[in-house]
């Protein structure tokens, strides 16, 4: 694919904002020396290893383990964690960055990685004990093994205060039951973050977070959905009958499950944006190279302005979405409140990757709709974007609620 | 015990179209992609390796040019080399460059850090010179393993196995030596998350042509640039007679 033209230049910023205490916003148009190293060897990466293997994996519904045992000994598995721990010790910003170029290349292995870093790893990071750490996330920054976040079940999805998974304390043990469902991960992976209810008076205040080792007596997995992208992730119920715990297991204190499971999703949004953003940007690439090579009317298709509207639609979208993902970070690696700016960043970057899905294919006609083209793959991964860890309507009203909250007297 | 110099060249990215310069005196580099030579990615992961396996100490990775080439000697650092030498070179300086400059400041560090080794690759994919090691082994009066696609350490002794036009030849030469690197002699390695965040606290010396005491002057000087010619579209025959008859008439048989 001919790069050259989509290359980010980054130039002087035009962008006079100031947001105060922040790392200042010229690092969104010139990225630190560090990020676009790092950024440059994930992008070698996903070029030479998952895109050449993207259209297979999409096929054949293969987990990529022996990419994400390659990434998982880059870093890119564990971006956040302290080298204490096993991990690369980077920040939020380079995580998107990484999560984003992985992406760019395969976004079901895009998928995996922010799957692992924010709703396995970040959880446990945040709310673990040292020995928790230890135990639950060093396992996990090799590649060798990858976690999973089991929040929704078959009767709630973005109703996630009616949790009825329940938990019970029997001697020394947890006694899990019930059912979680649309588990990304599930098949591949080796522990969970699991919610369950402890206290159903309380109702969302009494839900709490436990570690469930995979397999384990007590869990099995429901059949794997058979998915319209995304599809090298297996994604499948996770069965609670009386799966025993050690009460060592809990994660963070009793009761705060709901808490958890809303600050990691927080977090979690600029992954999914960040893996937005890759698969939007494939979808431009794939467009952008189409226009310049396929001819029509005696001329490149790129001559024409219907196509060039398009691909200036395209590049816009993508490129303000990436801007308000890089702020989300910057303001989480600041330890400012991004809550607002972490939704807006996954609202813009998923609606981005339908948009761009949708128009890439537009510009590639007869052959965006056919699987030698990837448009195809691009415009069917797209799509959950804009429903997992939170749907787009979720986000409206997470955005809203922020919102009015600046402007109540 | 010892210590390896290892040269990085700053080049245009193997994936960008190439322009010339409207004035035809040479191509177009700003704001093109650039990234290491990948000859020169070839042999900081040779070089890496080694110190892996312990016949060599320390890895310094080299590069001439102006404050850009720094990118490229972080790239090499990340890549596990342990310190560098950015050669400041800009301007004029910088764009008559060549083979002869470089051969003359690798030697004199070769001295300076009393390198065991100057491992290089074989030749730079903007110029395709083919020249650098070569100059640089003779300056020093160093054996020279070219285009190698196998090296092994043997005592004080390295044996090195060349890719060339009849095959693949073996031979062995002693230390203190030159190498250059070609392509199938290893595959590089990703630099990692981690060893991009170490790369940030390894040092970058910073030295002048003048300190090593060489001058710059070329002896080669660029008169003009041109795209090469547009490819021609092929004309098909219907019979090997037909091929051999035109082949004839156009004088290429």
């Amino acid at each position: 694919l001919h790069r050259g033209i989509l290359e980010l230049r980054q130039g002087p910023s035009a962008l006079g904002l100031c947001v105060s205490g922040c790392r200042s916003l010229s690092s969104l148009a010139e990225l630190p020396e560090m990020h676009q190293m790092m950024r440059q060897t994930c992008r070698d990466y996903a070029d030479r290893e998952l895109g050449p293997i993207a259209g297979k994996l999409d096929k054949e519904h293969l987990f990529p383990a022996q990419q994400v045992r390659e990434l998982g000994a880059m870093g890119v598995m564990a971006v956040e964690v302290p080298e204490a721990l096993g991990g690369a010790g980077m920040d939020y910003l380079a995580y998107s960055l990484a999560v984003e170029e992985i992406s760019r290349g395969c976004g079901s292995t895009g998928c995996v990685v922010s799957v692992n870093n924010s709703l396995y790893i970040g959880p446990i990071l945040k709310f673990g004990t040292q020995k928790q750490k230890e135990q639950w996330i060093t396992p996990f920054t090799t590649g060798e093994k990858v976690g999973c976040f089991a929040l929704s079940e078959p009767g709630n999805g973005s109703d996630a205060g009616a949790a009825s998974t329940l938990a019970r304390q029997e001697g020394e043990e947890w006694v899990l039951n019930g059912t979680k469902a649309w588990i990304t991960n599930s098949w591949d992976a080796s522990a969970t973050v699991i919610f369950a209810t402890t206290d159903k008076s309380l109702k969302h205040k009494g839900i709490s977070a436990f570690l469930v080792p995979m397999p384990h007596p007590g869990l099995s997995l429901g059949k794997k959905e058979d998915k319209l992208g995304i599809r090298a992730t297996s994604t499948a119920n996770l069965i609670l009958e009386d799966c025993r715990i050690p009460l060592g297991n809990m994660l963070g204190s009793r009761g705060s499950g709901f808490k958890i499971a809303m600050q990691t999703l927080d977090s979690g949004r600029i992954g999914i944006a960040s893996q937005a953003l890759g698969i939007a940007q494939a979808a431009l690439d794939c467009a952008a190279d189409y226009a310049h090579k396929r001819t029509a009317f005696g001329a490149p298709i790129g001559k024409l302005q219907a196509v060039q509207f398009k691909l200036a639609d395209m590049a816009v979208a993508v490129e303000s979405a990436r801007l308000l993902t890089w702020k989300a970070a910057m303001l989480k690696d600041a330890k400012k409140p991004f809550t607002k700016e972490a939704a807006m960043a996954k609202l813009a970057a998923s609606e981005a990757a339908t948009f761009c899905g949708h128009q890439s294919i537009q510009v590639l006609g007869g052959m965006g709709y056919v699987t030698d083209m990837p448009a195809e793959r691009h415009y069917r991964d797209a799509r959950i974007t804009e429903i997992y860890e939170g749907t787009s309507e979720i986000q409206r009203l997470v955005i809203a609620g922020q919102l009015l909250k600046e402007y109540a007297s | 015990m010892s210590r390896v110099l290892v040269g990085v060249k700053r080049v245009i990215d193997y994936a960008v179209k190439i322009r010339v310069k409207p004035d035809h005196s040479g191509v177009v580099t700003d704001g093109v992609k650039h990234s290491m030579n990948p000859f020169c990615e070839i042999a900081v992961e040779e070089a890496v390796k080694l110190k892996e396996k312990k016949f060599i100490k320390e890895v310094v990775a080299v590069s001439c040019g102006p404050t850009q080439v720094t990118e490229t000697i972080r790239t090499a650092l990340a890549m596990g080399c342990d310190r560098g030498i950015h050669v400041e070179v800009s301007g004029k300086d910088y764009e008559a460059m060549g083979p002869l400059q470089i051969a003359k400041i690798f030697a004199a560090l070769a001295k300076k850090e009393e390198a065991s080794l100057v491992i290089l690759g074989k030749q730079a994919i903007d110029d395709d010179c083919n020249q650098t090691g070569q100059m640089t082994a003779a300056l020093l009066d160093w054996p020279q393993g070219t285009f190698a696609s196998e090296v092994t350490i043997d005592g004080e002794k390295v044996k090195v196995v060349r890719e060339i036009d009849g095959g693949l030849e073996t031979i062995k030469i002693s230390m203190p030596a030159v190498l250059t690197a070609d392509l199938r002699l290893n595959t590089p390695r990703y630099a990692t998350l981690p060893n991009i965040m170490k790369a940030k606290k390894k040092k970058i010396a910073n030295m002048k042509p003048a300190d090593l005491g060489v001058d710059m002057v070329s002896r080669v000087e660029v008169l003009r640039v041109d795209e090469p010619p547009t490819r021609l579209a092929g004309v098909k025959v219907e019979t090997v007679d037909d091929l051999v008859a035109k082949l004839k008439a156009n004088g290429t048989i």
